[in-house]
């Protein structure tokens, strides 16, 4: 309207000069954006992360028990000189490794028939069959899995027929059921990984005259191994870190189960444990991101 | 690709070993929660429904599922806001530490439980000498769910082109106005799945609640660990586990149909984007 | 053209990492100051409202256990104080809890009662003003580990010995040594089936049964051992590892072993023992020759507590004749008031628990925090309790 026309231009409000800010400023842009969760991250878990290692050179009282601060190597060199946590590390970080092949093998055959093989329908079912899985408590499935493996329990009694006697309690226990509760973390990365592998390559690989065997080394296996190693991430430090399992299927302690221990009796010296799931974990990311998994967690 | 008819054979046995392997236990689980008797023996004498209204009506229980909702809704609101504006700074802009922002959102969910637990525990207890109470295990799980939301954000943002976002800015939008009706509509699908799969972990979290919860204070999971190993009445435990896998088809369902079609985010929503709940 | 100064992304990066540096000071100088407890308490006033408590499984039966075992329901009506139980399965669990200062008070064993003292996480009370104080047992009052420097610390509850319990099935004819779980020759029979409590305090079991099997090492105080003492039950318990199938940490785990078919013999508790017998199972318990470990224990006030005159309260509920008599059964122990042993339902129940019998009392050797002064001329060499935890983790392997 003509009015309006010669009018003055309206004042921009609050919310457009608090963008004007930002225009052309990608760097406070950016920072605006970070400052929340870096914040959060940097300051909330790293900090904490840091506190809790601080406490590490840390002792207790004799008498009371207490935290005494005062800065002292004495629970890493427990650590080093005592041979049964050398032990521990060991059987945990192999029992970890085994969990992870093993879970990688059984997982490999389904989520590449959910990928390439199933019928959408199919395909879509397989998924919730998966996933319906996570949902059903870890705890529980802890707790039925300690049954079964009991003297009377379901697997001596599948067994018993056949003259045959299950694992009992004990480190394979512990494998086996780590890899029951982990699989569905594996299946998910390696399924979603298959399926960005276009058909287009595999009918490429065959008309080159590869035979599917060839195909499957030279073609699938490469490009699904940065998902299958995201999916080690998972299984990886998950056993790495847990005490619940071995507490309840198995007869040897694992680095969660000292951990956890210290952590009612000995604070500085539990601390000192955790150094080393952290250092084996970092070093696992820093590998896996190598080979490229981080495009796949 | 073509694969010989045995080899399909083959892939299917496979697949049927591999839910054979996943679904038997959970047919233990159900037998369990139909045993009546006070400590569970195999193969159960008999079945019974009676654990069922047994853990409806059971309060702590009740009290327990109605905590974990509130604690996963709120750390999973928490965990969008966060995730969603890590995850556009990273897709959006170039700067130094990028890669290192990738790291440190992954670093919560890839540490023990147990570590992230005690050190929680530690900073709340010692350094800022508040009370555990439902809210720090909300913050506790805030933490580790961000890179999930994160994943799947990033993943959708890298995807989706920034030519209408530019477009919205040629127009005079501010970045505010853009980002609520140009980016967050196109990003919509992978939030929700983001959320859904947060809500999941949130919701079966064990190991780092303990650490960081209250003394009055259960959730699901811990209601479990208390009542679990007390042979109370056991089958109340394992029906209660029932019913939770039973309410979560919901969730899954839902998770499924926001993610129908778009295989890429599929894979982003199953990819339990590290969903591991005891982590 | 910014110039770097302003570059507010670094600005932001120095921002987080100072407020981090911050953080990590605070957590250094943050560690906690213990007040010593404070004074005695010398007065009950008004009650709170709400109880928490940290106790032994069986310490506070609501009903929910065994519809007819209930002695906190008739607390809750008296003193209007509803009770929060957190069932602890060993005293280093109960020192923890204790410590985050989140309960009202706990059932202290002997081995953690000291800590809680010396660590001022509970408070001294002039007893004169719980009535039932003065008809608790004389030989629970005023002991080393509920009093310190004149002032007590608590209620006596009860006490007990560990026993030896057996599937009667499995193992014939009942066992009277505890050789039947140390001894290869006599144990090895039920490798693989024996248990053992999860705690480090277990050591002093071992001690008990070297006092008499190797006599040379010259043990008096299972809880004061010195160098070669110590090792020789470490090593006692590393040969018994051999053996285990599983150690238990908490009386749950220990009956459903029991049901399951797991283990077959092991140290445990009276409380145990009645609840698998009670379910049916073909167990039984005795009291070996060499003679066992036991605990004692009190109830104590947290020095934090939010509700302290309920918990107050609650110590002298517990120490009523009734009270003491409900759960003197109910967990198989003696009762620290001898006025329930007329009201127990089973006339026999405190000559059962020898609940009057000095002589059995002074054999049982209490669990106790091991401290570095061996209390005799050996002067402080003794292993102190870090010294126990450490080695028990060895042992568990």
């Amino acid at each position: 309207m003509a009015a309006e026309a010669t009018a003055p231009a309206p004042r921009r409000s609050a919310g457009k000069r608090l963008a004007d800010l930002f225009q052309g400023r990608p760097r406070l842009t950016v920072a605006a954006l970070l400052a929340a969760p870096l914040g959060w991250l940097v300051i909330g878990y790293l900090g904490s992360l840091a506190v809790m290692l601080i406490a590490s050179f840390w002792h207790l009282n004799e008498l009371s028990g207490e935290i005494q601060q005062g800065f002292s190597f004495d629970n890493f060199n427990t650590l080093f000189t005592d041979d049964v946590y050398r032990t521990i590390a060991g059987r945990t970080v192999g029992v970890a490794a085994a969990v992870t092949v093993t879970d990688a093998i059984l997982a490999f055959p389904i989520a590449f028939y959910m990928a390439k093989v199933a019928k959408p329908r199919m395909q879509a079912l397989l998924v919730i069959a998966v996933l319906l899985p996570l949902w059903s408590s870890y705890l529980v499935k802890v707790g039925a899995w300690r049954l079964m493996l009991s003297e009377d329990g379901a697997i001596n009694w599948a067994l018993g027929p056949f003259g045959l006697h299950g694992p009992g309690y004990g480190t394979i226990a512990v494998w086996l059921v780590m890899s029951y509760i982990w699989l569905p973390y594996m299946i998910i990365p390696i399924y979603a990984g298959l399926e960005r592998i276009p058909d287009s390559l595999f009918n490429a690989s065959e008309d080159l005259g590869a035979k599917p065997g060839r195909t499957f080394r030279k073609v699938v296996m490469p490009l699904t191994f940065p998902a299958i190693v995201a999916g080690s991430i998972f299984t990886f430090s998950l056993t790495l870190g847990d005490y619940i399992t071995p507490a309840n299927v198995g007869d040897k302690q694992f680095i969660g189960n000292v951990v956890y221990s210290n952590f009612v009796s000995n604070l500085p010296l539990a601390a000192a444990i955790t150094t080393i799931p952290i250092v084996v974990m970092v070093i696992y990311l820093l590998i896996a991101r190598r080979l490229g998994a981080f495009e796949h967690v | 690709m073509r694969l010989s008819p045995l080899s399909k054979n083959l892939l299917r046995i496979g697949v049927g070993v591999t839910l054979a392997f996943i679904y038997i236990p959970l047919l233990v689980i159900l037998l369990y929660s139909m045993n009546p008797a006070q400590t569970l023996s195999w193969p159960p004498e008999s079945l019974t429904l009676e654990w069922f209204p047994k853990a409806i009506q059971d309060q702590a229980a009740r009290d327990a599922l109605l905590n974990s909702v509130k604690v996963g809704a709120a750390a999973t609101a928490l965990a969008l806001v966060l995730g969603t504006l890590a995850s556009l700074a990273v897709s959006r802009h170039k700067f130094f530490g990028r890669e290192s922002i990738t790291f440190l959102v992954l670093i919560p969910i890839a540490l023990p439980g147990i570590v992230t637990g005690i050190a929680l525990n530690a900073t709340f207890t010692q350094v800022l000498d508040t009370k555990l109470t439902l809210f720090t295990v909300i913050v506790a799980h805030a933490t580790f769910c961000i890179v999930i939301v994160f994943n799947n954000a990033a993943a959708r943002l890298r995807r989706m082109s920034t030519t209408l976002e530019e477009a919205s800015a040629d127009l005079g939008a501010t970045p505010w106005t853009t980002f609520r009706r140009v980016t967050l509509p196109n990003m919509r699908s992978s939030l929700v799945a983001g959320g859904l799969l947060a809500f999941a972990l949130s919701f079966d979290e064990i190991v780092v609640t303990n650490f960081t919860i209250g003394a009055g204070d259960q959730t699901l999971p811990i209601y479990i660990f208390n009542t679990l190993f007390r042979p109370n009445q056991p089958g109340k435990v394992y029906a209660v586990a029932v019913i939770a896998i039973l309410l979560s088809m919901i969730p899954v369902y839902l998770a499924t149909r926001v993610t129908r079609g778009e295989a890429q985010t599929a894979a982003g929503a199953g990819a339990p984007a590290a969903a591991p709940p005891a982590v | 053209m910014k110039t770097p100064q302003s570059n507010p992304l670094r600005v932001l990066w120095l921002c987080v990492i100072s407020l981090f540096a911050v953080l990590v000071v605070a957590g250094c100088g943050g560690s906690d100051d213990s007040d010593s407890g404070g004074s005695e308490v010398t007065e009950i006033g008004k009650t709170e409202g709400q109880l928490n408590l940290i106790a032994w499984a069986g310490y506070a039966e609501d009903g929910s256990t065994d519809k007819t075992v209930d002695w906190v329901s008739g607390f809750e009506k008296q003193t209007g104080c509803k009770v929060a139980t957190k069932t602890a399965s060993t005293s280093d669990e109960m020192v923890q809890l204790m410590r985050t200062g989140q309960y009202d008070g706990v059932s202290a064993s002997g081995d953690a009662s000291l800590r809680l003292i010396e660590g001022g996480d509970v408070q001294a009370i002039d007893m004169s003003i719980l009535s039932n104080y003065a008809d608790i047992n004389p030989s629970l009052k005023d002991t080393d580990y509920n009093t310190v420097d004149g002032k007590n610390y608590g209620m006596p509850h009860g006490w007990g010995a560990n026993v030896l319990l057996f599937n009667t099935d499995e193992v014939k004819p009942a066992p009277t040594s505890w050789a039947s779980v140390f001894d290869p020759a006599e144990a090895s029979q039920f490798s693989g089936k024996i248990t053992a409590p999860d705690n480090p305090i277990y050591i002093a079991d071992a001690a008990v049964y070297l006092k008499e099997h190797q006599p040379d090492l010259g043990i008096d105080d299972p809880y004061e051992l010195d160098e070669d003492q110590f090792n020789a039950a470490v090593d006692l318990l590393k040969e018994q590892n051999k053996m285990i199938g599983e150690y238990w940490p908490d009386a749950t785990k220990n009956i459903s072993s029991y049901t399951n078919g797991d283990s077959v013999i092991g140290s445990s508790w009276q409380y145990q023992t009645s609840a698998l017998e009670g379910a049916g199972e073909p167990v039984s318990s005795d009291l070996p020759t060499e003679g066992t470990t036991g605990w004692s224990d009190t109830w104590m006030l947290s020095s934090e507590a939010a509700n302290p005159n309920c918990m107050l309260e609650w110590m002298n509920w517990m120490g009523s004749p009734e009270t003491q008599a409900a759960v003197a059964e109910w967990f198989g122990e003696a009762p620290a008031n001898l006025g329930a042993c007329e009201l127990t339902s089973d006339p026999k129940h405190c000559d059962t628990y020898h609940a009057d019998d000095q002589k059995y009392y002074d054999q049982i050797a209490f669990w106790k925090t091991p401290v570095s002064d061996c209390g005799d001329d050996r002067g402080t060499e003794c292993k102190t309790y870090d010294d126990w935890v450490q080695a028990w983790t060895e042992i568990k392997g």
